[in-house]
């Protein structure tokens, strides 16, 4: 007989886990959205800010001292990489961007070990990972801080977006460049403001996964979750990270209890792909992506 | 003038840090290390090629190496990758008086097996490698000594049955395996299946795949199995996330048992209070309180020489498992000295030594080390040795013993393991040696 309440478990837990995916994707939406580009260092920044972050909490610096100093350093950092890796590349083809883009990864990684060192951390916000149980669900209070946390990130990005002039710069230049050029726009600012605040998703996204995970090298490869959410939710909305996301992790769960057990097991890794891949098919642009229409 | 005066300075500090001396010097037995500082790994390679470091320094500062012999290194950075590993292979093999190679890595072990056979050269792979390697019959040069995965694996049931008050207790009893989704993984599941038929125990075997940081629906599986215990053999970040998933499921921890790649401090702290109580199996105890590990801070350290940057690490699982490995390693030349001379010895005069390294309780204790390890005793034929193991369990800050050394069932092992080896040459047309052939290749 088909165990509901198991079946309910597996997909509030996929749901949750998915969250955790859509922070990350996040981080790839704001910069592809505004550049075209398809940043792959994202996971080593997120590494990075989680790394800085709890190394300085190990050498005594006050926890809100702490996360303070992160941003400022992510923010820098964001900065940095705009001035002297994409801006003298402006023009380039995609795929020169994303090997930039691939190399500059491999950079913030090494400099995170050299700056902190090789071993891992704990990291402790406080938050009990102890679940509670919901009809004979066990939910997990981490999951839902990390998807309250998420859901705020979300809206103050809705807001600043909506309702501020940096805002609507990025709106206008994620909407057609030439355009928002032609009118006036200084695009690379708008490109180091994007590229701050993906700094500011990976700090966040990097507390909650380094929570989760312990803060360690491995951290950087979150990215690998992220990236068929994007296919799923499209690369260029905000939206599509969050429903691509919760999508994702439901179906892996499911499919990893479901389906996993008639290929011996282990199909969560690859499980997302099949479902990003065979949507990459049907609707090459993600459920909420802008269809490319190219003059040619 | 100035300038040349500081680069040879540089040099010659460079060639002190590194241990090596020029190609050709008489009395050095070389360790060709391809070790990783860096990398997704790093923070157990610091640990083992530390504690290895350590203890060559050990031999050197106070005995001036091994009965005159001097002890020399160089390190390989391969990132724990397989390529890697293979490209310091080629680069270093070529040094005079190669002693054995130690890559602590399963995929570049299994990568040299070959190359190290066809050179004559010890390859080293304490607890871990390929299990039938422990067959010398077939594998001459390839030493898993202390515990090769199947005796790991007869090791955790035999501790369970333990707790459990005898292994007649076990029938009915029902244990999940929690695996690595790689080759190292997988390498046990037929020796569950086969324990779990010798003594009635039901068994699920459940994969995680590689990296493991996601683990939700597994242990979401486990819950409803309902197991008695589940044995973690995970790899990196796969440990502190199958901890914290299993609090985030209710799974107690003191009722998951880690395997010896689940057993270190990176492996717990990363999953905090989730970790406390957990239980993980061991071939060398962890803490500084013993002699070797108190001479080694005494003589290594103070003198400003020893290679963990973070002095808190001595003792650490992983600098522990790098001090006993350097005991073996150093106790093989010494062995292979008696019979061949106290001069640099070939790869394969050190493989004799390998073959008859013999410690047992009251020569461990000598050595400073009575109760970091049990013993050993590696034959032609035998390449593990024997080890013993024992449980340790984690308290928050530390781990702590729990139980005596415990013997794996090393005869009912033998067959299978003989089996697997005699298969492997066939496969590869090896000639399955004898205890008449000649100590040393002709």
């Amino acid at each position: 007989m088909f165990d509901y309440q198991f079946f309910i478990e597996v997909l509030v837990g996929g749901l949750l886990s998915g969250v955790m995916y859509s922070l990350v994707a996040i981080g790839f939406v704001l910069i592809y959205k505004t550049s075209g580009v398809l940043n792959f260092a994202q996971g080593a920044m997120l590494l990075f800010a989680a790394l800085t972050f709890v190394s300085l909490v190990e050498r005594g610096v006050p926890f809100w001292l702490a996360l303070s100093a992160t941003l400022v350093i992510m923010v820098v950092l964001g900065i940095t990489v705009e001035r002297t890796v994409l801006r003298p590349l402006v023009n380039q083809s995609p795929m020169t961007l994303f090997m930039a883009t691939l190399g500059l990864s491999y950079i913030i990684e090494g400099a995170a070990q050299l700056l902190w060192g090789t071993q891992v951390h704990g990291l402790d916000l406080g938050i009990d990972d102890v679940p509670f149980e919901v009809g004979g669900v066990l939910i997990s209070q981490f999951d839902l801080f990390a998807a309250a946390i998420a859901g705020t990130l979300v809206t103050t990005f809705a807001l600043f977006f909506r309702y501020t002039r940096t805002g609507l710069a990025f709106r206008a230049v994620a909407d057609d460049q030439f355009a928002a050029l032609a009118v006036g726009l200084r695009l690379p600012r708008v490109w180091a403001a994007v590229w701050t605040a993906a700094g500011i998703v990976a700090l966040v996204a990097g507390l909650l996964w380094g929570a989760r995970l312990g803060v360690q090298f491995s951290l950087s490869l979150v990215v690998l979750k992220a990236l068929p959410v994007l296919v799923l939710g499209g690369f260029d909305s905000v939206a599509g990270a969050i429903v691509g996301g919760l999508l994702i992790g439901a179906i892996e769960k499911l499919a990893e209890v479901y389906v996993g057990p008639l290929f011996g097991g282990g199909i969560v890794a690859w499980a997302a792909y099949v479902v990003a891949l065979g949507f990459l098919l049907v609707r090459p642009s993600g459920l909420f992506g802008q269809k490319l229409v190219e003059r040619v | 003038m100035r300038l040349s005066r500081s680069l040879r300075a540089a040099a010659l500090a460079a060639a002190i840090a590194v241990g090596t001396v020029l190609p050709g010097h008489a009395d050095e037995q070389f360790f060709p290390l391809q070790s990783y500082r860096v990398g997704p790994y790093a923070a157990g390679g610091t640990g083992f090629f530390g504690g290895f470091i350590d203890y060559l320094n050990l031999i050197n500062i106070r005995d001036g190496g091994v009965n005159g012999v001097k002890l020399t290194w160089e390190e390989g950075e391969t990132q724990y990758e397989v390529e890697r590993g293979v490209e310091v292979y080629e680069r270093l093999k070529s040094h005079t008086g190669v002693a054995a190679w130690n890559p602590l890595s399963v995929g570049i072990a299994y990568a040299m097996i070959d190359r190290i056979t066809k050179d004559k050269v010890p390859l080293i792979t304490v607890n871990h490698g390929r299990t039938d390697s422990t067959d010398g019959r077939v594998f001459p040069y390839v030493f898993p000594l202390l515990l090769n995965p199947y005796s790991e694996t007869s090791g955790i049931v035999n501790y369970v049955a333990s707790r459990e008050g005898g292994a007649d207790k076990l029938k009915g009893k029902k244990i999940v395996v929690l695996y690595h989704g790689s080759p190292y993984g997988k390498e046990t599941i037929p020796i569950y299946k086969l324990l779990a038929d010798k003594y009635g125990f039901s068994l699920e075997q459940i994969e995680v795949p590689h990296p493991g940081n996601e683990q939700q629906s597994q242990w979401l599986s486990i819950r409803r199995a309902k197991p008695d215990y589940v044995v973690l053999r995970g790899w990196g970040v796969m440990n502190p996330v199958a901890l914290k998933t299993a609090q985030k499921v209710g799974f107690p921890v003191d009722h998951i048992i880690g395997n010896v790649w689940s057993n270190s401090e990176e492996d717990v702290i990363p999953a905090g209070d989730a970790a406390k109580g957990y239980v993980a199996i061991t071939t060398q105890a962890s803490g500084a309180e013993y002699p070797v590990l108190q001479e080694v801070i005494k003589t290594v350290y103070g003198a400003g020489k020893g290679n963990l940057e973070d002095k808190k690490r001595i003792g650490s699982v992983y600098h522990n498992l790098g001090i006993v490995n350097g005991i073996l390693n150093v106790e093989a030349i010494r062995i292979a000295q008696q019979k061949f001379g106290k001069r640099t010895l070939t790869g394969d005069e050190v493989r004799w030594g390998f073959e008859h390294l013999q410690l047992d309780p009251a020569r461990v204790e000598a050595l400073g080390a009575k109760g970091l390890f049990h013993s050993i005793n590696v034959t032609w034929d035998n390449h593990e040795g024997d080890g013993r193991v024992t449980f340790q369990q984690w308290e928050g800050t530390k781990w702590k013993v729990v139980s005596d050394w415990i013997a794996p069932d090393w005869a009912f092992l033998r067959p299978i393991i003989e089996k697997s080896a005699a298969a492997y040459a066939a496969e590869h047309n090896i000639k399955i040696r004898t205890s008449d052939d000649p100590p040393v290749s002709q």
